[in-house]
């Protein structure tokens, strides 16, 4: 299962290296990731493959938040199909 | 890959627009539970309900969690209980919605729906005694959620049934008068009940569906509304083809979400219902869609045309997005669960006539509007008769959800709480319809049903 992580905020030093240090801690495998900072908005968006992740979606998902109210960012984790269903005829 | 675009969309539908699954609804057929013995029909009826359903809220929670996609209730629908209890003869239906009300709180369900008779075209064994039974029903209950289908396009509309509802809805209400009436926001009178409507109160579980399914029911007035608050200058063909637009991605979240539902809990998917389902959140409005249309205040001039294309959009760009769409599908237009109604209903731009009118174009009928308590129960008959008989000439369901307020005159408000609302007390016409609805015996079915 593929899943998507986003993370959207005022740009700081580290944002990137925070997200991917969680994924790794959990053994999900970072697919692609793309971003890009509109005025200071920091907007990035991974694919990760989460199908050997040690623990569970809900656990990945609280700990993303936990780091994301730390740093005072928006996280979201997603399931890829969502965004397949809804913009793929 | 996947679209930045397209990602960050769906996050501002999620996060900002309140774009959600309204209910997973499973539908169980309760016909094999049939028998003389109301004890023991009671028991096999909760066991049923618990083998199907006792994953239901745990699989809904776990769906959320995955997909990161709100799915506010989780509810079970039944097989008329009018059905069921027929063959109990003597026995107090009563006994049928505690067991409801148990199976519902032991599933940890929001609602369970279908404590119901179909008597459009006459009373069979066991129905009037369960429509007697459901103002007690209602009140001693908090999740069951019951409804009565008093015609149709086919057999045109049961006047006795009529008249006896107006009285039902009224007791409903005065049994519940010190929990603001909650009874009868639970009761539902319809005409061309769908069998697989996912929304309560009204969802039941028709005795054509299969043994076990699970009905889909999306929401997000709020979406729609901001895709076309980034187009104000557009035509109004335009504006249907942003709501097809929007509809259509709307709806195959709720396609994801029902087909994964049934997958996990080895249970045939049913249909999404492709609804627009307001609530008072700000943001949240199917009044609000109609005012970013172009109206001043929801109920003037224009508001039938505008919700009539709404509507039609809505199911088009639905029906492209999903293999199988059912229940009702459309724009709801209940007045205390949407706050662009509330405040239109309270400057006294929306009133119950515009309202009926607004019914022959909407997805469902007059749902969620307070009366003032003293509406004689007749009045109450004749709204519904009205109603019916909107339905019962356009092929379409509609339904009446009155809720006299005990006690309180017009001007007042009634609150709810909740997803149910709270709303302003409307104007009800003086004029007595007694001599009419005392009349009795059956409206005959008029010629739209005579198609084959």
């Amino acid at each position: 299962m593929k899943t998507v992580i986003t993370a959207v905020g005022k740009d700081n030093v580290g944002i990137l290296a925070k997200v991917s240090a969680i994924c790794a801690d959990v053994s999900a495998n970072v697919i692609d990731v793309s971003q890009t900072v509109m005025q200071d908005m920091f907007c990035m968006i991974m694919l990760t493959d989460t199908s050997k992740m040690t623990v569970d979606i809900g656990t990945l998902r609280s700990k993303m938040e936990e780091m994301a109210k730390e740093n005072n960012l928006q996280v979201h984790v997603m399931h890829e199909d969502l965004f397949n269903s809804m913009h793929r005829i | 890959m996947l679209n930045t675009q397209d990602i960050l969309e769906t996050i501002k539908m999620i996060q900002d627009e309140n774009l959600d699954i309204r209910t997973i609804t499973m539908g169980i057929s309760l016909l094999d539970c049939i028998d003389p013995d109301i004890d023991v029909a009671c028991e096999k009826v909760y066991q049923k309900i618990m083998s199907k359903a006792k994953n239901l809220v745990k699989v809904g929670e776990d769906i959320e969690r995955e997909y990161g996609i709100p799915i506010i209730n989780k509810r079970i629908s039944v097989t008329p209980i009018a059905i069921i209890s027929a063959a109990c003869k003597g026995a107090d239906p009563v006994k049928f919605a505690l067991t409801l009300e148990r199976a519902a709180t032991d599933c940890g369900v929001n609602f369970i729906g279908g404590y119901s008779a179909l008597v459009q075209k006459g009373f069979s064994a066991g129905d009037e005694e369960l429509i007697r039974s459901i103002p007690r029903a209602l009140s001693v209950t908090e999740h069951v959620c019951s409804s009565v289908n008093i015609g149709s396009t086919k057999t045109g509309i049961n006047l006795d049934a009529c008249k006896l509802m107006g009285q039902i809805v009224k007791e409903a209400s005065e049994l519940t008068a010190d929990r603001n009436c909650i009874g009868a926001a639970k009761l539902v009178v319809f005409c061309n009940a769908p069998d697989d409507n996912p929304f309560m109160a009204g969802a039941f579980h028709g005795v054509g569906e299969p043994d076990c399914i699970i009905n889909v029911g999306v929401s997000g007035p709020g979406v729609v509304r901001a895709a076309l608050a980034k187009a104000p200058d557009a035509n109004i063909s335009e504006v249907a083809d942003i709501i097809k637009k929007t509809a259509f991605k709307i709806t195959r979240m709720g396609q994801l979400v029902g087909t994964e539902a049934g997958k996990r809990l080895g249970v045939p998917f049913g249909i999404v219902d492709l609804s627009l389902a307001p609530t008072p959140a700000v943001g949240d409005s199917v009044a609000h869609i109609l005012e970013e249309i172009g109206l001043e205040k929801c109920g003037t001039h224009g508001t039938t045309a505008t919700l009539a294309m709404l509507n039609d959009a809505v199911k088009k760009g639905g029906v492209m997005a999903s293999s199988r769409v059912g229940g009702l599908s459309g724009a709801f237009i209940p007045v205390t669960e949407d706050a662009g109604m509330i405040d239109a209903a309270r400057c006294g731009s929306l009133c119950l006539e515009k309202l009926e009118a607004m019914t022959a174009v909407c997805s469902v009928g007059l749902d969620m509007i307070v009366v003032p308590g003293d509406t004689p129960a007749e009045t109450i008959s004749a709204i519904i008769a009205d109603e019916a008989a909107i339905g019962m000439v356009n092929f379409k369901t509609t339904a009446v959800r009155l809720i006299p307020a005990v006690g309180l005159k017009e001007g007042e408000e009634l609150d709810f709480g909740g997803l149910l609302g709270y709303g302003p007390i409307m104007k009800v016409n003086k004029n007595s319809s007694a001599k009419f609805i005392n009349r009795g015996g059956q409206i005959p079915a008029p010629m739209q049903s005579l198609k084959n």
